[in-house]
């Protein structure tokens, strides 16, 4: 289980630029709770997820994970039990090193790392299988380097890293959103194959209504730094886009319109 | 022509002396992605702490051994001034250059310069030993001592170790997502690469039989020379790391060789500095200059599409 409990991020703190990011989050989740995130641009999901992993100091509030107080605990301890895709194609993955070095770099997440050998030819021969799985045609270029695979590989690839050590949780920004949509849909199949296989605990951010509504038991939205809708179980399979929109600009009190155009 | 055979092995040996320097450099510059200018400095405290001891009379292999340790020490503390104190790499590596200064000054009892003579003190290299086919000839030694270490850095850096410090520096945002340190990387990384600029310090301190407070003026420029020579030559062949390395060691050594030649064909000492800052410069900028005019080109079909 994780909980946030009022988690406050301003950014730019006394600048013109100051943020409220993060206002009074409160957020639990229970394990094995897939739950997808949507909002309009700005609405600190993001924010919510780098919070999660550690990537900055929250300024107030704390951040519990299974009974355990995690809130002051560095970016690269909490790394033990998370397993993150970013926005970004370029942001998680090393492009200069080999796919199989990638690989083993993530395979060791949370582990003491020493002086035996970066990979092991048992490593070599399970990585293939995964790979061969994965049906990206990966597998017969594991000493490629990642820098010149394509966008949809590497996401694929970062997809793969993030849960090939079993994490407790799995963050997923928006990782599909820089893909052409076939890649997108089949990247997006692969992760909700991974997440009810292995039970993973995961919150999904999504800018598309569809995918939110089919993807997951559990659906939140945000909105300037808090959670304005909170939908599981029966309610959220039966929820329509439609819907959706329109509880979006109840609970924002935005204009309707204006939304559509973030959201869609 | 005769002059040339005869001033070549020299070069060869000074240039495989300073290829350890580069090797020193590739590990910030390349691997960690850090423009690290410790080692103008920790290049003469490797030299001073080396013929300092070696004069108290102590074994030159051991003080080559101490003078990779005070090396470290250097890294490390521009390391945590980076790291723990948030100050940008290159100004942390100018703030204990400077600090080295003085410190170099200490080490050699306040002289600018400390002789060690080959007569008296059983050196490991000597340009007095430069000619003959002897096993006293440096370049025997340092082939011998560049393909030990090339060997240790590609079992190191091909370890879960190893590789962190790789991954810290090709994307420091992964190794942390992965569960990297990557401070502590970075900092190990920065000890590593000056121990080396050190032991290169000590060696060379010896080789010319003193160690000079000025010996590692503009030392980076001459290692980013050795690298980007290594990779402009070598780069489209030797792509496994061990032939990488041993890429930066030839470049070193061709920088010498060409630098010999250059002198001979009569160019003027005091000019060395800046004939190597501005090819290191053009050779730094070529990549730059490449993806612009890519860019360029690729603006302009895009626009005749367009229209
Ligand atoms: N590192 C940062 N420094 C300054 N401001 C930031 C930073 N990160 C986020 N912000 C600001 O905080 C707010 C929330 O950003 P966040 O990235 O969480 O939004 P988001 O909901 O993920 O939006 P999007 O859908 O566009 O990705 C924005 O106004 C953003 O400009
Ligand atoms: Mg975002």
């Amino acid at each position: 289980m994780l909980e946030l409990i009022n988690v406050n991020k301003t950014f730019n703190v006394g600048t013109a630029n100051e943020k409220k990011a993060l206002d009074n989050l409160s957020l639990t989740l229970n394990d094995e709770d897939f739950v997808t995130v949507i909002g309009g641009n700005g609405a600190g999901k993001s924010t919510m997820l780098n919070a999660i992993a550690g990537t900055f100091r929250i300024d107030s509030g704390s951040i519990i994970l299974d009974g355990m107080n995690i809130t002051s605990l560095p970016e690269h301890k909490r790394a033990a039990f998370l397993g993150r895709v970013f926005q970004d194609p370029q942001m998680g993955t090393a492009p200069s090193m080999m796919i199989e070095e990638n690989m083993a770099l993530a395979a060791r997440r949370g582990q003491r790392r020493g002086l035996s050998w970066g990979i092991s030819e048992a490593e070599r021969t399970q990585y293939y299988e995964l790979l061969k799985s994965f049906d990206l045609g990966l597998e017969d270029r594991m000493t490629t380097k990642v820098g010149i695979l394509s966008g949809g590989q590497r996401q694929a690839l970062t997809l793969l890293m993030a849960t090939i050590k079993k994490p407790k949780f799995l963050l997923l920004d928006e990782h599909t959103a820089a893909l052409d949509p076939k890649t997108a849909a089949k990247v997006l199949a692969l992760s909700e194959e991974i997440v009810t296989r292995e039970k993973l605990t995961t919150l999904m951010i999504t800018h598309n209504m569809k995918d939110a509504i089919r993807y997951g038991n559990r659906l939140v939205m945000m909105d300037e730094g808090r959670i304005v809708l909170d939908i599981s179980g029966e309610a959220k399979k039966k929820l329509t886009v439609a819907e959706l929109l329109a509880k979006f600009s109840e609970a924002s009190g935005h204009d309707e319109t204006s939304d559509k155009m973030l959201l869609s | 022509m005769t002059s040339l055979l005869n001033a070549l092995p020299g070069a060869v040996s000074q240039g495989l002396i300073w290829g350890i320097m580069a090797i020193g450099v590739y590990i910030t510059f390349r691997v960690l992605d850090i423009a690290d200018l410790t080692v103008d400095g920790s290049l003469a405290t490797g030299g001073a702490t080396c013929i300092m001891l070696i004069r108290a009379g102590l074994n030159p292999w051991v003080a080559l051994l101490i003078a990779f340790a005070v090396g470290m020490i250097a890294g490390f503390v521009t390391g945590i001034l980076h790291t723990k104190c948030g100050i940008p790499a290159i100004l942390a590596g100018i703030l204990t250059q400077l600090s080295l200064y003085s410190i170099n000054l200490r080490i050699m009892e306040s002289k600018a310069n400390q002789p060690v003579s080959v007569d008296k003190y059983p050196l490991l290299v000597s340009s007095r030993h430069v000619g003959g086919f002897t096993l006293k000839n440096p370049i025997f030694l340092m082939i011998i001592i560049a393909i030990v270490l090339i060997t240790v850095l590609y079992w190191f850096f091909g370890t879960e170790k190893g590789c962190s410090i790789r991954a810290t520096g090709a994307n420091s945002n992964m190794a942390r997502a992965q569960g990297i340190n990557t401070n502590s990387n970075k900092i190990l990384g920065l000890m590593l690469s000056n121990g080396l600029v050190a032991v290169s310090g000590a060696l060379l301190a010896q080789y010319q039989g003193s160690a000079d407070v000025n010996m590692g003026r503009g030392a980076i420029v001459i290692g980013l020379a050795a690298v980007i020579i290594g990779e402009v030559i070598f780069g489209k062949i030797f792509k496994q790391f061990w032939l990488t390395l041993l890429a930066v060691v030839i470049g070193a050594v061709i920088y010498y060789v060409v630098l010999q030649l250059v002198l001979m064909m009569g160019l003027n000492t005091n000019d060395l500095k800046m004939l190597t800052a501005v090819i290191v410069a053009i050779f730094l900028a070529i990549p730059f200059w490449k993806n612009k005019i890519a860019g360029k080109r690729l603006g302009k079909k895009e626009a005749s599409k367009d229209a």
